[in-house]
Formats: C-alpha cells, structure tokens, sequence
C-alpha cells in the first residue's frame, strides 16, 4: 500500500465515503449528492490513471446528465426521509443475501495476493480520446456496436413501456 | 508540458482577474443597453458615466445581511452559489485568449489548461454548474424557489443534448497540428487561422452555429430561456431566498457563464484570436499577443452585446414551448445537421 501515490489515496478515500455515504443517508436528496461525490472520485481516479477523457466523460454522464436526472426525479416526488424508517423482515434477509454475495466475489480475491499490487497497464499509450477511439471504432467495432445495439433496445422498450396506453377506440 | 510553475500560476491568475474582471463589465454593459433600448438613462450617477456603479452593487451587497430561510439546509444552501460561480470560472481555463507567445526560446501558449479534451472540460462543467441552481433551489425549502430548481435542471438536461451534438458537427472540422481530430480549442482556433475569412466555421458550419447559439443561450439562462428565475411566474426562480453575497455569487456565476459561453462561441467559430491582416500568426511576440488579445475580446464583446440585445428584444417563452423546441425541433435538427456535416467531411469537402 505504501507506494500508492497520495492522488490515488485521495480519489479512492472520496470514492469510498461517497458510496458509504450513499447507503448510509437518510434524506434521499444528501444521498444523491454523496453519489455524486462518488462519481466525481471515480472521475478524479480515472485522471491519476492518465486518462483525462474518460474522467471528462465520467463528469459529463455521470456525475453530470445522469445524476441531475436522479436529483430531478428526487425533488420532484418529494420523498420524506421517513418513508424509509424501518428494518422489515424482508430488508434483514436482503442484506444477509448482499453480505453473502460479497463474501462470495472477495474469498478468491483476498487469497491470491495480486490484489495488493497494481496491475500492469494494458495499453501503454496514453489513454487520450485519440488511442480510445481507435481502439473502439478499429479493433472492437463489432463489440461496441452490439453494445449500441443492446442500448437501443432498451431505449425501444423504455419508450414503449412509458408510452400512453391507448385504449382502442372502435377499431 | 514542461511548463515551469510560475508560468502556469501567472497565467492562471491573469485569465482569473480576466474572467472575473468581465462580470462587472457585462453587468453595467447589461444595464446601460437595456436603458438605451428602452429610452431610459440607466445607471449614469456613480462614476463616469455610471462606471462605478458595479463597484457600488458589491459593497452593497457585502454589507447587506444575509438571510437564511428557516428549515433551509444550512451546508447545501450555502455550497449551491459557490458551485454555481466556480464552475462558471474554472471554465474560462480553457479558453484559448492568443496563439503561442514565443519569448527568446520559450514558446508559451497562452491558454492556462492546454488539454486535449478541451471542450468536454466545458461541457462537465456546465453541466456540474448546474447543481447550483437545482440544489440552491432544493434547500430553500420555498415552492418558488424548488419550481426554478426543477426547471433548471430540465432545460439544462434538454439543452445539453442539442450543444453536445452541434459540438460534435463543427469539431469534425479542426485538426490538431499532427492531422488528428481534437477536442481542443486550441486546435479548433488554429485550423480557423490557418485560411482566409472564409475559413472561419461559421460560414462552413452555420447551421451547428445556429444551434450551439441558442443552446448556449438556454444553458446560461438568457432570456428567452430564464424560466428557472422567470420574475412573473416564480418570483425569482431558484433564487427567491437568497441574499446579500450568497445573491451575488449567483449572479456572478450568470455573467461568468456569459462570457465564458461568449469565449467558447468565439473560440469555435468566430476564428478565436484570428482577424485577417491584424492577427494571422499563431507564434506571435508581445506586440502580436496583445492584437490577438485585442481582437479576441472584440469578438466576444459583440456576441456578449448580442447577448444583451437578445435579452431585451424577445419575450420569455412558455415552459412547454420551451420543452417542445429543445425536443422536437433543435434535436432533430441538430441530429440531420451531423449527418450532413459527418458526411461532407467524409467526402472531403472542407
């Protein structure tokens, strides 16, 4: 752990409150704001990893687009901190399965002991948006283009389920 | 980047106190155009002809007292104007002011964050910037207020969709020095510089100038687009509780914003610095940056004044007109435009 550099130990401790602070808050409004204090960590990681697009991209979705529609949402219904008192049966066996879960994904990690160092980077060229869309639009064309697809579908079906349901008039 | 410290501290500095000095400026601008539009004098008593009268505004308003309303959520309510306003000033950062100053053997291009994402560093920012608004909205724990923060947070979503894509049109226009696209202002400038007149994107692109226009408008919440403060509706939209200096961060945050969406316009399709016969060059020496200098503020003079001279000829719009034309007509517009500019330079016709 020693030879980290401060900047990763700082985005990651960000990171790492944020999303405990998620979980952890009561008022929905202070929990969205911790996450995106999470995102913003990841953003900061992803600059300490060199890669100054994909953390602008993280900004710019993320933390940006996607969180400010979650806020929106949020405000909108208005949802009292207290609707979410309470520890029901069901909560309790909900976080026994998510403690085991992780349990699961970590046992095999924490044995093997590459965890603790940093891995090798794959691509040894700067990770600008020129390597990054190389990579995307030459050797992974095809992966990234299903992936475009699969989220069209969805898009599809979002649409489809949000739309008004018309009840058939005389035809 | 080898850049000695010193050297990027100084730039910063200078492009802060620009950034920041622009503010007071913009607002007695503001304030003297709409009292000559509207046969009215303006604020001519403080100063020569009124110049002062932005000074006198702070003093005020650092002396006023600042209220907070009751139930409001202390941190959030005091954090939102300060967002608001850093973010609007951080992004002059990559506002290119000038080409390269070449001092002796030192080459300074005169640009404090010379990145090659450039743009996008605007776009995360813009879109960060409004949690300022939304949040100053939310904590305030007033209807009015919460009304304007929604509706920020709305427009700002519908709008970023129509910037982002008439960014992406006229970026496929600038070449960095090795021939690669870029994302960099910069970039975008000296391919501007390197032709005629003619060679500035507005006349190769002027529909994404169109668009990426009224997108920055709604983005700054100019009038047509201020429905998050609109007065007769909302009293003040999210800033109905605010006052004193926690007020006027907010408003510093709206003219920073300005002139930093009035700077990137410029940058991407007005040439930035470039004026044929004046500033030609990208390696200038001192004599040269301050023409460049010079000839970039001119420019973003005129569309701050065009700015200004929008917000007091045309009215507000409603909220659904507002949705619809982000929605139903700029999208699609913007969308048809990238196919047409994706495709001619494609075919190689820039």
């Amino acid at each position: 752990m020693a030879d980290l550099p401060f900047s990763f130990l700082f985005f990651s401790t960000v990171a790492l409150t944020g999303a405990v602070n998620t979980v952890t808050h009561r008022n929905p409004v202070h929990a969205a704001l911790w996450l995106v204090s999470a995102l913003l960590g990841i953003a900061g990681l992803f600059l300490t990893l060199g890669s100054a697009f994909l953390a602008s991209v993280q900004v710019l979705v993320y933390a940006g687009a996607i969180m400010v529609l979650f806020l929106f949402v949020v405000m909108l219904l208005n949802l009292e901190a207290s609707m979410f008192e309470g520890l029901s049966s069901g909560r309790c066996a909900s976080i026994v399965a998510g403690a085991a879960t992780v349990a699961l994904i970590l046992f095999p990690l924490v044995e093997d002991d590459s965890l603790w160092t940093v891995p090798e980077p794959r691509f040894h060229a700067p990770a600008s948006a020129r390597t990054l869309s190389q990579l995307l639009f030459h050797e992974y064309v095809l992966p990234f283009e299903m992936v475009s697809l699969v989220l069209l579908v969805a898009m599809v079906g979002a649409i489809h389920l949000a739309r008004r349901t018309r009840v058939s008039e005389g035809a | 980047m080898t850049e000695p410290f010193f050297l990027s501290f100084l730039k910063a500095l200078v492009v802060f106190a620009i950034a920041l000095g622009a503010v007071p400026a913009l607002v007695l601008a503001e304030r003297r155009v709409s009292a000559f539009m509207q046969y009215r004098v303006g604020p001519n008593r403080v100063g020569p002809l009124g110049t002062l009268q932005p000074l006198a505004d702070l003093i005020k308003m650092i002396f006023k007292e600042e209220v907070r309303p009751d139930g409001a959520s202390p941190w959030i309510f005091s954090a939102a104007p300060a967002i608001t306003a850093i973010c609007a000033l951080a992004t002059a950062a990559i506002v290119p002011f000038g080409g390269v100053l070449v001092v002796g053997e030192r080459r300074i291009p005169l640009i404090v964050a010379d990145v090659e994402i450039g743009v996008l560093v605007a776009l995360a920012m813009s879109s960060m910037a409004v949690y300022g608004l939304t949040l100053g909205g939310w904590s305030s724990n007033s209807k009015y207020s919460l009304l304007g923060g929604l509706r920020s947070s709305a427009q700002m979503i519908s709008y970023e969709l129509t910037l982002g894509l008439s960014l992406i049109s006229v970026l496929l226009l600038s070449r960095d020095p090795e021939g690669f696209g870029s994302f960099g202002l910069r970039s975008a400038v000296e391919t501007q510089a390197q032709g005629g007149l003619l060679s500035w994107n507005v006349f190769k692109a002027p529909i994404s100038f169109l668009l990426f226009t009224i997108a920055s408008f709604a983005e700054t919440h100019r009038l047509p687009f201020d429905l998050p403060e609109a007065e007769p509706e909302l009293v003040g939209g999210y800033h109905t509780e605010y006052s004193a200096m926690r007020f006027g961060l907010f408003f510093l945050g709206e003219y920073a914003a300005m002139f930093v969406s009035s700077c990137i316009i410029v940058c991407l399709f007005l040439g930035g610095w470039h004026l044929p016969f004046v500033a030609d060059e990208v390696e200038v020496d001192g004599f040269g940056a301050l023409l460049q200098l010079g000839s970039f503020l001119l420019k973003v003079g005129a569309v701050t004044f065009f700015f200004i001279h929008v917000r007091w000829t045309l009215p507000r719009f409603r909220y659904d007109q507002l949705m619809s034309l982000g929605w139903k007509v700029l999208l699609p517009v913007a969308l048809l435009n990238l196919l047409v500019m994706g495709s001619l330079v494609a075919l190689k016709v820039f």
